[in-house]
């Protein structure tokens, strides 16, 4: 931490930080546990890409008859109702994808914005925020989903929203906290001595220096999209009529497929989750290793001596 | 004590807030609830019913403000209306006879998950490179990848389906007259065991890394230097110097996961037919009770309020800096 920040209050000018980001997308790069997560995150991106290539035609189609373990015409096998299980797989990543980075990139979006703010100006602005994030937080997502969806027409964008509401509150909070601690250091108050504009200073000098919690919390809100709107889906209060990794494990619970051992109906979407969720973590791993400078010089340490 | 009072008026002024969006939920959203449960309730349903849930979802003639007033003022005094579902149970009844088991479940499942965690998170970072800092942390995160629902599912089929090691469903076996004998109390024990384990499977290497990373940090710090320099014995250092700081955050996340016992055990719940009020939301939906879906809800966000004061109480007392604010 006291390293970043007594780089950036002596030469807080752009070439500084520009030399900083490659050095970081750099070592992202040659860390062992960032690259596997990464490879595995485009390794998806690339199979919802190709779903209409790979499975053409529509994957919620009956083509089969039902409950087929895996097989060369089948290679995951199909659900009890007769539906190609790696079709539904495959389709299943584009709306799963989707949905887990649009709720995260809104989510951090919003949760950056209030977080500084309340940071920044401090006072009433602070209180009022706070309330606002904390009330926000008591808002359990999975509950208020459920009361919304009994309202609600079942979609995706009521799915995105409810998600994007309940999900950036946490995230606020602790970037607030990260914010505030960066406040009170000295080059903060000398760039507010010397005039500069607010925005300036919460967007060019403390946000530069947070990247890090920012990643992680980037990271974390696309985990939680992900998995709580699998989680809203298995419950039946999605649309079901769209094929997603949610959806099709709540069509395979509705089926039965547990209770008759048709475990290829059930493991694949989950697997996929799990995978996608995992390859994140791993990224949040290593940016953590990466721009914590001392578990950074620790790790080299140990690795010059090995 | 000045801090304490504000506190609590805050956490006043935030339960107000959940009250008011509970009131303006149902009135402003599209459709029109009582209808929708007289069409499914088919004829079953009583004229009086009627009139008292048109009135409770604000379909009676009163001006806006009147409903609001008398909604509050029903919150407060305990009446959260009746129950459709289970018909003339009164929703804090149904909730009453639930939340118990709700907080048994959740509250096993975080103690357990919150202790192991940090525990190993505090050996992991004291002994840096280690066979557990270095193995636990990505199988953790692996396995904590993995949706709850879906763990739990698994853990069913195996260990219940499969092995029949535990039973499938439900707190306790049916015919079983619930008293505090030894019989009741391990029936229940063998029935808490899947779903308990599932929830710390999941979430015990958040726990874990979350108290490893902040004890790296503090590790450093001077007075640990300090503090070797004395020759104080390792353990001493590592729980009285390091460990009782880096404990810091942990607090605040147990106190937020505190709250959310009550509604976070939901998707476990579901899976296991655990007879909680996450469980009961799921009912109630299903049931389209409108009046137990509200009650639920609140219930929730109370606790979740409660449990957040509850921190900042300890908070004040393991960390004098917030005093000084």
């Amino acid at each position: 931490m006291t390293a970043i920040d007594i780089a950036t209050a002596t030469t807080p000018t752009v070439p500084a930080r520009t030399i900083r980001r490659r050095g970081l997308v750099r070592q992202l790069i040659d860390s062992k546990k960032a690259l596997t997560g990464l490879i595995l995150l485009a390794l998806f991106a690339l199979l919802a890409l190709l779903a209409p290539v790979l499975a053409p035609g529509d994957p919620s189609l009956i083509n089969s008859t039902g409950s087929q373990a895996p097989s060369a015409a089948h290679w995951l096998g199909t659900t009890a109702k007769g539906q190609d299980v790696l079709a539904l797989t495959l389709w299943g990543a584009r709306s799963s994808l989707f949905v887990g980075f649009t709720v995260g990139l809104v989510a951090t979006g919003v949760a950056i914005v209030v977080g500084l703010a309340a940071a920044y100006f401090g006072r009433i602005m602070d209180d009022a925020l706070t309330l606002v994030t904390n009330i926000f937080l008591l808002l359990p997502g999975l509950p208020l989903l459920i009361i919304l969806a009994a309202f609600l027409p079942p979609g995706t964008s009521t799915v995105i929203l409810v998600l994007v509401v309940t999900g950036w509150a946490g995230s606020a909070r602790v970037l607030r906290a990260q914010a505030k601690s960066i406040r009170g250091k000295d080059f903060v108050a000398a760039a507010v001595v010397t005039g500069e504009r607010p925005l300036r200073i919460m967007f060019r000098e403390i946000l530069p220096n947070m990247a890090s919690v920012v990643m992680t919390t980037l990271l974390g809100c696309v985990i939680f999209g992900i998995g709580a709107q699998a989680g809203l889906e298995f419950l039946g209060l999605g649309d079901s009529s769209v094929v997603s990794w949610g959806t099709n494990l709540y069509w395979a619970s509705n089926d039965g497929a547990l209770m008759t051992g048709t475990w290829w109906a059930f493991v694949p979407s989950g697997l996929c989750i799990a995978l996608v969720a995992f390859a994140l973590a791993l990224v949040n791993y290593a940016v953590d290793e990466i721009t914590n400078p001392r578990l950074r010089n620790r790790r080299a340490r140990r690795e010059r001596r090995g | 004590m000045r801090l304490i009072l504000r506190n609590l008026g805050f956490y006043l002024l935030a339960f107000w807030a959940s009250i008011t969006l509970n009131f303006v939920l149902p009135r402003f959203m599209p459709g029109d609830p009582v209808s929708r449960m007289f069409a499914q309730a088919q004829g079953t349903m009583q004229p009086d019913q009627i009139a008292q849930l048109r009135k409770l979802f604000g379909l009676d003639n009163r001006p806006l403000w009147e409903q609001y007033v008398s909604y509050v003022k029903s919150v407060f005094t305990g009446d959260l209306g009746i129950s459709i579902t289970r018909f003339p149970t009164p929703v804090t009844d149904v909730i009453g006879s639930q939340i118990g088991w709700t907080l048994l479940l959740g509250g096993v499942a975080l103690v357990v998950a919150a202790v192991l965690g940090n525990l190993l998170g505090i050996v992991a970072a004291w002994r840096r490179g280690g066979v557990l800092d270095s193995a636990f942390p990505p199988l953790l995160i692996f396995v904590g990848s993995f949706p709850y629902f879906w763990l739990a599912m698994g853990a069913l089929y195996l260990f219940g389906v499969s092995l029949n090691w535990f039973p499938l469903r439900h707190a306790y076996d049916v015919g079983l007259t619930p008293g505090f004998n030894g019989e009741f109390l391990s029936n229940v024990g063998t029935h808490l065991v899947l779903p308990a384990l599932t929830i710390v499977l999941v979430s015990i290497g958040g726990w874990m890394l979350g108290m490893r990373n902040t004890m790296i940090a503090t590790a450093a710090e001077d007075y640990i230097t300090m503090a070797e320099a004395k020759g104080l014995s390792p353990s001493r250092i590592m729980f009285r110097y390091a460990a009782r700081n880096a404990l810091l955050p942990s607090v605040t996340n147990f106190g937020m996961a505190l709250g959310f016992v009550v509604g976070g055990a939901l998707l476990t719940e579901v899976v296991f037919a655990y007879p909680g009020i996450g469980y009961q939301l799921l009912m109630a939906v299903q049931g389209l009770d409108y009046p137990l879906m509200q009650g639920i809800f609140l219930t929730i966000t109370a606790a979740v309020l409660i449990a957040n004061f509850l921190v900042d109480l300890v908070y004040v007392r393991l960390d004098p800096r917030v005093r000084v604010r």
